[in-house]
């Protein structure tokens, strides 16, 4: 292993800076999230993840954690409350187990949460690769970021080839018909729409890969 | 006699407390616990995970609890608050597959009159019955 350098390790302030940055990505793109949900699906999913990430903000903010997994379970448990829609379990699973799993911020340790986080994503929403869900975007991310992690690439470099691995899953099941939640009912009318949760997710591993790297832990 | 308490998910408060109102209507003077999680906290539609478990924890007399929900992230709310509650509560829960108006109306009859839980969850996915015969 090359010597790990300290701005790549990954603590409660590029944590908060994470999270930060995605709940303004999500009101930035909150009526763009919630046009595609109204094409196939029950066109909250924008307002949703803005509640949910506005109040995961406000509650770092009114109690700072004291180290990381505290802050993951911040964001998980105000997620599970206030999303209200089928994105508040899944995204809270991500970030609950993200925070049981988190190690020493290290980059590998980073990508092991993430991906726990994942399969956290998988066990509740017993969805597939290729089921038109936020998995699409999410499984190929953890992909990357293992692979160049592993390869000794540095935090920067991984988290966007993770970012573009996202993007390019969720582009991938736009022609697809969605086999899971409520875009299921609309069977071949779902297919050449790009998926909501997968466009939220895409979001997700993109502020990662702006704010993490060089944020200091 | 056990006491089984009743859960109501739902993403809309008003359509859990009509769904209430109808199985209480089967109850006339009897104590039955059922509590209701459903709505967001803005008064929007929406389910909310940690009040499912607040309501698991205030249905639970130590007997059991049966759940009852809608769809979608009712469901899946239903499942994470189990994640949220204590090992011996999460024990005694069970999430029911049932539709929810039908089968909290056969739920609610069998555990006011004592059933354990697992007489009450049978009875809620048997509340399609008597449509279905009548429809038949």
């Amino acid at each position: 292993m090359g010597d790990l350098s300290v701005a790549d390790a990954v603590g409660t302030a590029g944590l908060t800076a994470w999270v930060h940055e995605y709940a303004r990505a999500i009101a930035e793109h909150r009526e763009e999230l919630t046009e595609l949900d109204s094409a196939i699906g029950d066109a909250d999913h924008g307002s949703n993840m803005d509640r949910g990430m506005t109040a995961a903000v406000a509650a770092l903010e009114a109690t700072p954690p004291a180290d990381a997994a505290a802050l993951l379970k911040t964001v998980a448990m105000t997620m599970i409350s206030k999303v209200g829609g089928t994105s508040g379990p899944l995204y809270g699973t991500l970030f609950l187990r993200m925070s049981g799993a988190f190690g020493d911020g290290s980059p590998t340790a980073f990508a092991a949460a993430f991906r726990a986080g994942i399969e956290g994503v998988v066990a509740r929403g017993k969805a597939e690769a290729g089921d038109k869900t936020m998995l699409d975007a999410l499984l190929p991310a953890a992909d990357a970021l293992t692979e160049a992690v592993g390869a000794g690439q540095p935090l920067d470099a991984a988290l966007r080839a993770a970012a573009d691995a996202a993007a390019r899953g969720r582009d991938s099941v736009t022609p697809s018909v969605a086999r899971k939640g409520r875009a299921s009912y609309l069977g071949e009318r779902s297919a050449g729409h790009v998926d909501p949760g997968a466009a939220s997710a895409v979001l997700l591993v993109e502020a990662a890969a702006a704010t993490l790297p060089g944020a200091g832990s | 006699m056990a006491k089984v308490g009743l859960v109501v998910i739902s993403h809309s408060r008003p359509l859990a407390e009509a769904a209430v109102e109808l199985a209480r209507q089967m109850l006339p003077g009897r104590e039955q616990a059922i509590e209701v999680a459903a709505g967001t906290d803005d008064g929007g539609l929406g389910t909310d995970a940690v009040a499912v478990s607040e309501a698991i924890t205030a249905a639970d007399s130590g007997d059991g609890v049966v759940v009852l929900m809608d769809l979608g992230s009712a469901v899946m709310s239903a499942e994470t608050a189990l994640e949220l509650l204590d090992d011996d509560v999460r024990e005694r829960v069970l999430l029911s597959p049932a539709p929810l108006v039908e089968g909290l109306i056969g739920a609610a009859v069998v555990a006011a009159g004592g059933a354990d839980r697992d007489r009450v969850a049978a009875e809620a996915l048997l509340g399609l019955a008597p449509k279905q015969a009548h429809l038949a």
